[in-house]
């Protein structure tokens, strides 16, 4: 089978399995997200994700902002709900994206230096 | 006129359109210098938009075509297995600190995000929409199908969201002294999912990883903790 459709089908059928599971369980996992779990579990089985599904993984990340583009557009839809609302959305959006980055990046980083610290090495 | 009868209902139509706006949002990106505010997934959107009112196109047929690229997002959430493998030692290193960042982060975002709409008198529906606006679109859409939100309306806060974490987090998080990028990259992925994750990648590859990572958890930890909410609350 050649290596670069073999990766294809991998990452697809971990998706797929990863999208029954998520109908199976009570939880709305995502499905998506369940088949990375999966997928990652394959890797750790066979001990690397081997040449072609690194470049297919590569590939496909890179250009992980182009995915947003389709669903972005669909804002288009929602014109007159967020000209009603704008202001509440946007000191929302706005806000809550400054609070979570905030607090986010002081957590991950006063957690490490403890760590860091815990473990004898000098600090970040 | 039949010509374009014909293009604009064939999705190979809108999806060519798709590829070609964000290669010249790209393109005007770097022309203009790589600034934070000419965002090449914000410049693609605005660009495609105004092609749909010039030519007076519903969304779902431009989405017809369109949706080739948006179901590449199902996939590129399962290859995030292969950069969390090989920053695999990373990642173990690092799990209480990950962790802890990214369950405050969760309960940061939802709380600040719902608080902030209701207090400003935002409408019930708008309020449902706005709770998973910090995670990937499909798992952010999910939630809110189950939380009596409306889907679409969550995508477009998404992305609205992914665009400002994008725009801002470099920015706010070095002003305030965070410029570790583990810590960087954690916080862009946990605040603002996949489209900040892509901009913590131009930052340094490791920030990238870590955004991907803390993506993915704050993906599953959101999905659990409101669906937990739900049972609770009933």
């Amino acid at each position: 089978m050649p290596p670069f459709l073999a990766a294809i089908a991998l990452v697809l059928f971990c998706q797929l399995l990863g999208e029954a599971l998520a109908r199976a369980s009570t939880l709305p996992l995502p499905g998506p997200v369940l088949g990375a779990v999966l997928l990652f579990a394959l890797i750790v089985w066979r001990g690397g994700p081997g040449e072609a599904l690194r470049s297919f993984a590569d590939g496909l990340l890179r250009h992980l902002s182009l995915l947003f583009v389709p669903a972005g557009v669909g804002l288009i839809q929602h014109l007159d709900r967020l000209a009603a609302e704008w202001l509440a959305v946007g000191v929302a959006l706005v806000g809550s994206t400054i609070l979570t980055l905030l607090v986010t990046g002081g957590v991950f980083t006063l957690v490490a230096r403890w760590q860091e610290r815990r473990r004898g090495k000098i600090s970040l | 006129m039949n010509l374009w009868v014909y293009l604009a209902t064939t999705p190979l139509f809108w999806l060519t359109a798709t590829i070609l706006a964000f290669l010249i949002a790209g393109w005007v990106h770097e022309k203009a210098g790589r600034p934070p505010w000419a965002n090449p997934v914000a410049l693609s959107i605005l660009l495609l938009m105004g092609v749909l009112f010039a030519t007076n196109t519903p969304y779902p047929i431009y989405f017809a075509g369109a949706q080739f690229v948006h179901f590449m997002l199902g996939p590129a959430t399962v290859c995030l297995a292969v950069p969390f493998w090989t920053h695999r030692h990373d990642v173990r290193a690092m799990a209480l600190p990950l962790l802890a960042a990214i369950l405050s982060g969760v309960v940061t975002a939802i709380s600040s995000a719902v608080g902030l709409a209701w207090w400003l008198g935002a409408d019930r529906l708008t309020v449902a929409s706005i709770v998973p606006k910090s995670v990937t679109a499909p798992v952010a859409m999910g939630i809110a199908e189950q939380i009596g939100g409306l889907p679409s309306l969550t995508a477009a806060l998404v992305l609205g969201t992914g665009i400002l974490g994008a725009m801002i987090g470099p920015g706010v998080l070095r002003l305030a002294g965070l410029r570790d990028p583990r810590a960087m990259g954690t916080a862009m992925g946990c605040a603002a999912h996949g489209i900040a994750t892509a901009a913590a990648f131009q930052i340094d590859p490791k920030a990238g990883t870590y955004g991907g990572i803390a993506m993915a958890l704050s993906g599953l930890l959101t999905a659990v903790l409101v669906s937990l909410a739900v049972l609770v609350m009933g």
